[in-house]
């Protein structure tokens, strides 16, 4: 902890600027997809107090995706709006997935129409059964997943995806990269609108 | 152990393919592809990224992410030869050929189906951070593998002129996989330090996926044998000069620059 952060009774001031922190970053939205926020997304996993200062702790979604970097700053410019010195953080493990996106954000992406991500096999299924996706791996197990994996290696999704302007499940994939590496382009067959797929990731 | 020339072997092949499919930005053969083509890239130069960072911190010093994409020269890129070819039909030298997408789906296709298997398998790496690069990557892979192995079908299976060029595409390019199965001391080592996998243990996985596809899409495996590239021991095509005079050539002339 810095030596201007520390103040007489340093937990609890602490406690009230990373909640600070939670309230202020609730309003940072994804640059590209501007109705949900960072935190609703997953990309925002934590925020906590160092011995040098307030760290906030994102992981990166695709490994390619130039929002990255956008997303870091509009962090560091909201928490500087409100006075509030921190850095940022990228953790890569445990690794970003679809699955974290909230409820609340899916409804929210389906108004904005982008159909929202379906569970990931990962989630679905016992797939890669070796590790969960949000918990400690579990040693050098390599069990079951070898089997059940030849289906999911280029078999990614197969639920039909539901229109988000007519709610068709009457639709087709027109490209597996939409504008963004993170959505597939699709079209409804029955209301013939485009439209964007949040890819299960 | 020194990790570092693993590492860098593994983002080199990432870096190499991402920069020569980025070639097509601009120039797809239709609006859709071309906005794949550049997506792919983004995750494999973000792989390579990841995996340089990694590195430079091993190093330390002055070497960072940017110093090795942009100022190491051609021997001491350890990628496979098969990534750095032009997208065409075989050219020797300064020869110029008009980019075939048969070649560039072939050849996404036979890496990213090698490339699901060594990522799945280096989740359980004892690197805790290459272990996380790899999942992240393996997802991103499985969608590589998804695009290209579609088109390999639709192409393969289509009509006259697209089977006989991905044919064409599949006789010229699968002699390069040869490399991916021979022995090298980088791999062994790190693979005795329980960092790295042992790729010739894929091959049977690898073929799977190579056979199903090709019987889709009603090609003809090529029989084995010939040359043997070396681009993983640095020995390059002279292709691989032209890639990196290309993507070198900024950041050589303004060392430093930001915009």
């Amino acid at each position: 902890m810095s030596e201007h952060a520390a103040p007489i009774s340093p937990g609890q001031a602490v406690n009230e600027v990373v909640a600070r922190a939670w309230r202020v970053l609730d309003s940072v939205t994804d640059p590209e997809i501007p109705v949900v926020s960072l935190k609703e997304l997953g990309v925002l996993r934590d925020i906590r107090q160092d011995s040098d200062g307030i760290s906030v702790v994102i992981t990166p979604t695709y490994s390619g995706c130039p929002a990255m970097h956008q997303m870091e700053e509009d962090i560091q410019a909201a928490l500087v709006r409100e006075g509030i010195a921190a850095k940022v953080v990228t953790q890569l493990a445990p690794v970003w997935t679809t699955d974290w996106i909230t409820e609340a954000a899916k409804q929210k992406l389906l108004d904005y129409g982008i159909a929202p991500p379906h569970a990931t096999l990962h989630g679905q299924s016992g797939e890669n059964a070796g590790h969960a996706a949000d918990g400690p791996r579990a040693g050098s197990a390599v069990p079951i997943r070898i089997k059940a994996r030849r289906q999911s290696l280029h078999e990614v999704d197969s639920a039909p995806v539901v229109c988000p302007h007519c709610g068709s499940e009457n639709t087709t994939e027109t490209s597996h990269f939409g504008s963004t590496a993170c959505k597939a382009l699709y079209r409804c067959l029955d209301c013939r609108e485009p439209f964007d797929y949040f890819k299960p990731f | 152990m020194d990790r570092t020339p693993y590492l860098l072997h593994l983002a080199d092949n990432a870096l190499i393919l991402g920069q020569r499919n980025a070639e097509w930005c601009g120039h797809g053969p239709v609006l859709e592809e071309d906005i794949a083509l550049a997506n792919m890239s983004l995750d494999l130069i973000g792989q390579a990224r990841l995996l340089y960072q990694e590195v430079a911190k091993d190093r330390g010093q002055d070497c960072t992410e940017d110093s090795l994409a942009y100022f190491r020269d051609t021997a001491a890129f350890r990628n496979y030869t098969l990534l750095e070819l032009p997208h065409s039909s075989p050219v020797v030298g300064y020869g110029h050929a008009e980019p075939d997408y048969g070649v560039t789906i072939v050849r996404n296709f036979l890496y990213s189906a090698l490339m699901v298997l060594v990522w799945e398998a280096l989740q359980q790496s004892k690197d805790k951070t290459l272990a996380a690069i790899a999942e992240k990557s393996f997802k991103e892979t499985r969608y590589h593998l998804r695009h290209s192995r579609d088109w390999l079908v639709r192409l393969g299976d289509g009509t006259d002129e697209s089977h006989r060029r991905m044919q064409e595409a599949v006789d010229y390019l699968y002699g390069f996989t040869q490399e991916f199965w021979t022995r090298h001391p980088v791999e062994e080592e790190a693979v005795q330090a329980g960092i790295g996998v042992d790729v010739s243990g894929l091959r049977v996985d690898w073929d799977e996926i190579v056979d199903s596809a090709l019987a889709e899409a009603t090609l003809r495996k090529p029989a084995e044998g010939g040359y043997v590239s070396q681009g993983k021991f640095g020995h390059h095509s002279e292709h691989l000069d032209y890639v990196l005079h290309e993507m070198q050539s900024l950041a050589r002339a303004h060392p430093g620059a930001t915009w």
